[in-house]
């Protein structure tokens, strides 16, 4: 046992480190740092740089496209992405569906969707929610009927992320109703320019449009956009499931939070006058925080290390996503309360203008949007009271 | 011991609660905090005039009827229900609280003016960088002449785009976070110098920056004793933390009802999810919670008029303890309804919202645990600053 990277690693580190430092687009930079809200291009725009390195897919096996990077500096290019607060490279085509494709898809499919996914000229999103068919995913009930070499589509998706800006979805889709739950679902790729698709926005309660309702009125589907067999889709979810775990613990983004956090915290006033850093109360929860992470980043290592000895990321991979979401949640909370009164103003649609005095400090600037918005990590890819009955079932047998 | 209404507190409450089932719908309230005022007046005139619910808790010969601190409780607790947004804290209790407390034709009219629903005015106490201590007042009141000159700037003023008049904390002598020094002046919103900057709020509500910059008063814009204010703003902000736990109860009371609804209603994997146990136990937590919420509310209450020290640690506990209470109960609800909890759509998000709010609102639940420890250890009300 040791707990070192080894020089190799760190000499891949740097190069990660001053890649970013030199090429990440100064203007989503500057956006980001604004607070503005972030669109399709600012996305794409550092996909793009980072596929012209040969870097946007680091899973990929390198017939794909992939780095071919063992599973350590995977995680070291992951969070050098965190640790510089870059957007993230958008999961649904990379992480989510392009493995699907990988390994179901058939050669046409994959020589038509991989390359334009991997170069970031693809959008994708996930339709997989109904309203109807939350945590009870197979319960799921957007019918596809066999029409010649097309098939006819109709339902309802929703809690679609990002769907607005997207250029194709997967869906699950219920193409035999009388199978058992799980046995009559199918895997379709849809554009969705196609005739018959509507996007609604579903607003959060921050205000944000991050979430849609997809609407398919009989949306016409050619047959070879099925991945895999008919009513074998449910094989292709559960699989892509374990792909949605990777780094859902969210460590590097948690450790940056916890960094900016600590930063406030060091020049804003607490309740006794002094910083808040000196706040023995606030002290100590940023502290208590702290090793929470420290205990979830040494799992995550542990699980890493398993992968890399060809073990995949089991159900233990539950645990991850559910500490995960807890301090995700709890470092909002934090920077909610350091924020003081100045978490109230609700100042999205009012940027200050050039010479009006700031209102409050920079740090508590949709501080409560993010403390409100971060509820939804423990409600999606799984709730977690779903994550711990996997765990109850899957690892204690109960 | 006795912990029931009288038979007028129970009369207001439901005739409010009727008011605001009629007028006060959630589609009605979305509709009022988009507009450009963000409230709406004929629903304060309806208060004052047709329910006489602003004089209900102020003294008879100030024109009120003469009830206390349960009248607010009262009236807070169904404000909190249908999530009010016009200024009954910041007006009637926190204002017509510190102007009744002196003894003045001006602040005696003000009172009435407030109890008849034509004056809306609020404390403008917190300073950019005071956090949540009424004593760090860096404005300045300075003798000019006969009157006052008053420079400063105040933060994250409720209710104040609304507002006709402020009451605003300055200091006349002492240094920063100085319980002596602190006075109190009525300061016209269209007095020069004065400078507002209207936000809304997360909660659908709107409050102010203010500037003030060589403002210029008459001598009977102070209010009360020079220097002396901070005792009375300390007892009327104790009155509306008070206040704020009962409208606590009301917004809690919401989510725990609006939450075993859904869950009743709700069905994933061929049940109700009010089916699962993990969900049953959360929403018996979410119970205990507001019913222990009950509790401290009442007991600060009652206490409120009792000598500074044992009031100020019964409402500090009770604050501490209410405000945690609205953390844990807003997020439990949200996660017991899943996706759908996070739309602005559902009311129930607009309630998660005003909890979180209140949690922070006249001191953290952290402010109160701070504020009740050291008043236990020292026994001193100063020690609070
Ligand atoms: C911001 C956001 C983005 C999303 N993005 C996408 C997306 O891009 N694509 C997509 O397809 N979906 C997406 N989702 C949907 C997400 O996966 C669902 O919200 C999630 O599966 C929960 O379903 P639900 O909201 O219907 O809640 P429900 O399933 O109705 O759950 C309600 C409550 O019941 C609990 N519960 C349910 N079943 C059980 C049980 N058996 N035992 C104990 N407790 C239980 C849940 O944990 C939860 O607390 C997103 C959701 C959010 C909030």
């Amino acid at each position: 046992m040791n707990l070192d990277f080894s020089p190799e690693d760190l000499a891949f580190r740097d190069e990660v480190r001053r890649f970013i430092e030199e090429n990440y687009p100064a203007a989503v930079r500057s956006k980001q740092e604004s607070g503005e809200e972030l669109g399709r291009e600012d996305f794409l725009a550092w996909h793009r740089i980072l596929g012209a390195r040969g870097w946007s897919a680091p899973a990929w096996p390198v017939e794909y496209g992939g780095p071919g990077w063992s599973s350590i500096q995977k995680f070291i290019f992951a969070e050098e992405l965190a640790r510089a607060g870059t957007v993230p490279i958008l999961p649904f085509g990379i992480n989510m569906v392009a493995p699907v494709i990988q390994a179901f898809g058939t050669p046409e499919q994959k020589q038509r969707f991989l390359p334009p996914t991997l170069a970031g000229e693809i959008w994708w999103c996930q339709g997989y929610s109904e309203p109807g068919a939350g945590s009870d995913l197979a319960g799921l009930s957007t019918r596809a009927v066999r029409d010649g070499d097309h098939y006819v589509v109709n339902g309802q998706k929703t809690w679609t992320t990002l769907a607005q800006f997207a250029d194709w979805g997967f869906f699950l889709v219920r193409t035999d109703p009388a199978a058992k739950k799980q046995e009559g679902i199918s895997f379709l790729l849809i554009d969705m320019k196609s005739p018959g698709v509507t996007v609604r926005p579903i607003i959060t309660l921050d205000g944000a449009h991050e979430v849609n309702e997809v609407w398919l009125e009989d949306v016409r589907v050619p047959v070879e956009n099925r991945v895999f067999e008919e009513n074998k889709g449910w094989t292709c979810a559960k699989f892509l499931l374990a792909h949605e775990r990777t780094g859902i613990a969210g460590v590097a983004r948690s450790k940056r939070a916890l960094e900016r956090l600590r930063a406030t915290a060091a020049t804003e006033a607490g309740d006794d006058g002094q910083p808040l850093d000196q706040d023995p109360f606030f002290r100590r929860k940023m502290t208590e925080l702290e090793i929470e992470l420290m205990a979830l980043e040494y799992t995550e290592l542990r699980t890493l290390a398993r992968e890399a000895q060809g073990k995949g990321p089991g159900p233990e991979s539950s645990l991850l996503k559910i500490e995960g979401s807890v301090i995700q949640q709890r470092l909002a909370e934090l920077a909610l309360e350091a924020a003081g009164r100045y978490g109230a103003p609700h100042l999205k649609d009012d940027p200050p203008g050039e010479n009006a005095p700031p209102i409050g400090p920079k740090s508590a600037r949709g501080a409560a949007d993010v403390y409100f918005n971060m509820r939804k990590t423990s409600i999606y890819g799984g709730s977690n009271e779903i994550q711990r009955n996997i765990i109850a079932k899957a690892v204690l047998g109960l | 011991m006795d912990f029931s209404f009288s038979e007028e507190q129970r009369l207001l409450r439901d005739s409010l609660a009727s008011f605001l089932a009629d007028t006060y719908s959630f589609e009605a309230r979305r509709k009022a905090i988009a507009t450009e005022a963000g409230w709406r007046p004929e629903i304060w005139r309806a208060l004052a005039q047709d329910l006489g619910v602003l004089g209900a808790a102020l003294p008879e010969e100030l024109g009120g009827l003469g009830g206390g601190p349960v009248d607010n409780l009262v009236v807070m607790q169904a404000l909190g229900q249908a999530l009010v947004v016009e200024p009954y804290l910041e007006t009637v209790v926190i204002g017509a609280g510190l102007l009744k407390r002196i003894d003045s034709p001006a602040a005696k009219a003000a009172v009435e003016q407030i109890i008849a629903g034509e004056l809306i005015t609020t404390l403008a106490w917190g300073e950019p960088t005071s956090r949540y201590d009424p004593a760090d007042v860096s404005t300045t009141a300075r003798r000019d002449g006969a009157g006052w000159r008053l420079d400063g700037r105040k933060a994250v003023v409720s209710a104040a785009p609304w507002a006709s008049k402020l009451l605003v904390t300055a200091r006349t002598s002492g240094a920063r976070r100085e319980g002596q020094g602190i006075s109190l002046f009525l300061v016209g919103k269209d007095a020069p110098g004065v400078t507002l900057r209207d936000y809304p709020t997360v909660d659908g509500r709107r409050a102010a920056e203010i500037t003030l910059d060589g403002v210029m008063l008459g001598a009977d814009a102070l209010l009360g004793q020079e220097g002396q204010a901070l005792p009375g703003i300390e007892a009327t902000l104790d009155e509306a933390r008070a206040a704020l736990c009962a409208e606590a109860l009301g917004v809690m009371g919401e989510m725990v009802r609006q939450t075993v609804d859904y869950a009743k209603q709700r069905r994933q994997f061929g049940h109700a999810i009010a089916d699962f146990q993990v969900l049953q136990h959360r929403m018996v937590d979410m119970f205990i919670r507001q019913e222990q919420s009950v509790s401290m509310t009442y007991m600060a209450t009652l206490k409120l008029d009792l000598p500074p020290l044992e009031r100020a640690r019964a409402v500090s506990a009770a604050k501490a303890h209410v405000g945690r209470a609205c953390t844990a109960v807003g997020q439990a609800a949200v996660q017991v309804h899943g996706g759908i909890g996070l739309t602005e759509e559902l009311a129930l998000s607009h309630y998660f919202k005003r909890a979180a709010m209140i949690e922070q609102a006249l001191g953290s639940s952290d402010f109160h645990l701070r504020r009740y420890e050291m008043l236990d250890r020292s026994g001193e009300l100063e020690a609070v600053g």
